[in-house]
């Protein structure tokens, strides 16, 4: 994707851009944001802007909590385990199917994905601690749901704070009920953003999940194939996951686990048994394969199923992991897809040629889906992370061209300064965003929850997007919606 | 908020240095005058009215909602007492050691009092507040249309000297934006060297005032093992007229002050001046060693 060739010069001096976009701010604040925003310099090996610290107060950050990267992301599409959201009611009613990670099976019965339990935190919790209704809660959920494998203690803010000691009430339910109960230490206050809660969720992964690994493989007798591979971080958004593994699967790898999107607990037991751990979403979920590369010595590698051009790309590296089998099977599967993916190419490409895409998103977005756009004729012109990393500012260096604007956890105000200047044809970004947007007529699609459609990852999930973006950008609807001095002639236009 | 006319006070100070017995004393001399006083005892351990009401412990407004589901079903009269004299009296409670939160234990068990109409027909509410202000839930009783005036109970000995003072910077934290002020220290006597000269000393140092000396007297013991105030079990005794003085003393105190707390290094050197600590070359030459180690040299 990287070009050598500088873009065109935008009409926008963008470093100019950058300097009245922090011009309303108070001296303090425009000196932290400044180190935030820069223009990629291709001659750098990461973006030129500071990340994953504390945001500025008072800028409205769109950034989430510990809470929410526990939770919200990792733990809560494991769907076989009930996921109680531990203290007052609020942070588990208000996040409840935030996330649209479809799975399969029965919910209430063997699945629990879109139920919300809570422990109800009240004063008398707060005063005289939680850990005894805790433990009542557990008994009960064991009880009215017996189909359950586990269950996991995702703290809110007040567990942090009167120290309720978790660790003790889910060693000794585990042992009196016989699952696994996991405690997280994911108190929203902790971090500069979700991406802390990621981490300790990878943690309690490795340390209440892993540790019986072995005995679990054995009791299933589970047989070791040497083509085993397990999708770490994908979140099976509106089904991103299914496109995925069955591209795997045709290429001829067996998926042992899905992480965590449809994914169930015995399958993370079993995961520290692949040959290799395929990371889509690096930034909440490379903890965890590094663990597994140390300990277990299991490689892993991030791949990209965002557009065609990388996908192909992907399953060469993938299969150039394995033998000739699978790097002729992954040929075939490139090939096979070809026909399919020329009739979306033919039919979308022309409408989308030349528009111009301004991304911000949260961890992996920002930059891997550039590559579906690219592959439409889109051009990117800004990109940034709600809490990437430095690491992630490196890994989109590949991804983008020279002269895009970067803007590490946009505020509020920046983020329709730099719109209403640049103009994009597109933003694509989340929901906190959207009516902001199309409020100013801009046509918008949101990039955490496909906007209620997907998958987009996979072949088939391209023809999604290719579709998605196409009604986005050539809609009717701007034209419909006259302001009150275009009005005479947009219903001119409108009655042609 | 609560009706201004009544005087609110409070009584800190160092764990163990007895506030609650002189508090307590306190109360009974103000309630002799014929006040109308109420006591809040703000401390999970709840023994800041054993000695009105001759009892080993009352029910607490916290343990009574922690068994009834919610503070909400709790009822006033389950909660306040009447002990010595009609000297109304209420414990917060609060969780037992090393489980929940006791500070917003302290903030519920005020907004539960408040909003069931105990702040009224009063001359004088005190609260009797755990050791040291080591979260926002024991600065409560200070805030904003709580207690004005608080009285630091303290002795010549370092460490309660060095807690009256953390207190009296918890004190100028919120006399600017809830208007407290200290009413003076009450030395509570260990018999320490030069006791006395010491905390008037550091009373001038924290711009205020040594309100009163309690003697030592054993008598204090004697009443407290059954369960009474000094004042209840021996009204003529010396130590009865001092309480009374105490009581007399605040019921007229009108030198009321932002305080001035002193630097920890300041504190130390009020200790050399008074000869417990030697001068610097002294203290360099005592500090970490053993009492064996000093007795070689």
């Amino acid at each position: 994707m990287t070009t050598t060739e500088p873009r065109p010069v935008a009409p926008v001096d963008v470093k100019s851009l950058i300097e009245e976009v922090l011009e309303p701010y108070p001296e303090k604040a425009k000196k932290k944001r400044a180190k935030h925003l820069n223009v990629y310099d291709h001659a750098k090996a990461d973006c030129g802007v500071k990340s994953n610290v504390k945001s500025v107060p008072g800028s409205m950050t769109t950034r989430g909590c510990a809470y929410a990267g526990s939770k919200g992301v990792v733990w809560g599409p494991i769907k076989d385990m009930v996921h109680i959201s531990h203290g007052p009611v609020g942070c588990g009613y208000y996040s409840w199917s935030g996330r649209r990670n479809y799975y399969i099976g029965t919910t209430g019965i063997d699945s629990y994905g879109t139920m919300q339990f809570t422990s109800d935190f009240q004063e008398r919790d707060v005063v005289f601690g939680g850990d005894k209704k805790l433990t009542k809660l557990i008994e009960e959920v064991e009880e009215l749901f017996p189909l359950n494998r586990g269950q996991s203690i995702q703290s809110e803010c007040p567990i942090g704070l009167i120290g309720d000691d978790i660790e003790a009430v889910a060693r000794k339910a585990a042992k009196e009920i016989g699952k696994t109960i996991v405690p997280v230490r994911c108190e929203g206050f902790r971090g500069v953003s979700q991406s802390l809660g990621h981490h300790i969720a990878n943690d309690t992964i490795r340390d209440w999940v892993f540790p019986n690994s072995e005995k679990v493989a054995e009791e299933q007798n589970h047989q070791v194939g040497p083509y085993d591979v397990a999708i770490i971080g994908d979140y099976n958004i509106g089904g991103d996951a299914w496109s995925s593994r069955i591209l795997l699967e045709e290429i001829g790898l067996r998926v042992v686990a899905q992480w965590s999107g449809d994914g169930t607990l015995n399958e993370m037991f079993l995961t520290p048994k692949v040959k290799l751990n395929l990371v889509h979403c690096y930034r909440s979920m490379n903890y965890i394969a590094r663990h597994m590369e140390e300990t277990y010595q299991i490689p892993w590698m991030e791949y990209n199923f965002f557009g065609p051009t990388q996908i192909a790309e992907s399953l060469r590296t993938i299969a150039a992991r394995f033998d000739a089998t699978i790097q002729a099977n992954a040929e075939a599967v490139i090939a096979k897809y070809e026909a399919q993916i020329k009739a979306v190419l033919d039919k979308f490409r022309p409408r989308l040629e030349g528009k111009t895409v301004a991304l911000m998103v949260g961890g992996l977005r920002p930059r891997h889906v550039v590559p579906a756009f690219t592959d439409l004729g889109m051009q990117l012109i800004a990109t940034g992370y709600e809490f990437g990393h430095n690491d992630d500012y490196k890994r989109t260096t590949h991804y983008i061209e020279n002269g895009t604007l970067i803007y590490d956890d946009v505020s509020a105000s920046e983020f329709e300064h730099f719109v209403k200047e640049l103009n994009p044809d597109l933003v694509a970004s989340g929901i906190k965003e959207k009516y902001v947007f199309q409020k100013m007529a801009l046509p918008f699609r949101q990039m955490h929850s496909w906007d209620y459609s997907g998958p987009y990852h996979g072949y088939d999930g391209f023809a999604i997007f290719a579709r998605d973006m196409d009604l986005a950008l050539n809609s009717p609807t701007w034209s419909l919606i006259p302001t009150p001095w275009g009005k005479d002639k947009a219903l001119a236009a409108a009655a042609h | 908020m609560t009706d201004p006319s009544i005087r609110q006070i409070a009584f800190y100070g160092k764990g163990g240095i007895g506030k609650s017995t002189t508090s307590q004393n306190t109360i009974a001399g103000l309630a002799e005058f014929g006040d109308r006083i109420m006591i809040v005892g703000c401390d999970p351990k709840a023994d800041s009215t054993r000695l009105m009401l001759h009892s080993k412990a009352q029910t607490t407004v916290l343990h009574l909602a922690a068994e009834r589901g919610a503070v909400e079903d709790v009822e006033l009269e389950e909660v306040l007492l009447e002990g010595y004299k009609g000297v109304k009296c209420v414990e917060s409670g609060g969780p037992e050691p090393g489980v929940g939160c006791a500070g917003r234990g302290i903030i519920t068990a005020i907004n539960f009092l408040e909003e069931n109409g105990a702040y009224e027909d009063l001359d004088f509410v005190s609260y009797d507040v755990l050791g040291d202000v080591v979260c926002g839930g024991f600065a409560m009783p200070i805030r904003e249309g709580k207690a004005q005036e608080i009285y630091i109970v303290t002795s010549g000995e370092m460490m309660a000297m060095y807690a009256a003072n953390n207190i009296a910077r918890g004190i100028l934290k919120y006399a600017h934006s809830g208007g407290v002020r200290l009413g003076g220290l009450i030395c509570n006597s260990r018999q320490c060297d030069r006791e006395l000269e010491l905390i008037e000393t550091l009373a001038k140092r924290l711009n205020t005032q040594m309100i009163h000396f309690v003697p030592r007297d054993n008598i204090v013991q004697h009443a407290e093992l059954r369960r009474m105030t000094v004042i209840e079990y021996a009204p003529e005794s010396n130590q009865a007229q001092e309480y009374r003085s105490l009581a007399r003393k605040i019921k007229d105190n009108t030198n009321l002050t932002v305080p001035t707390p002193i630097t920890m290094d300041e504190l130390e050197d009020l200790l050399v001046e008074f000869g417990i600590l030697g001068d610097d070359s002294a203290v360099q030459h005592l500090i970490g060693k053993t009492a064996a180690e000093v007795a070689v040299v």
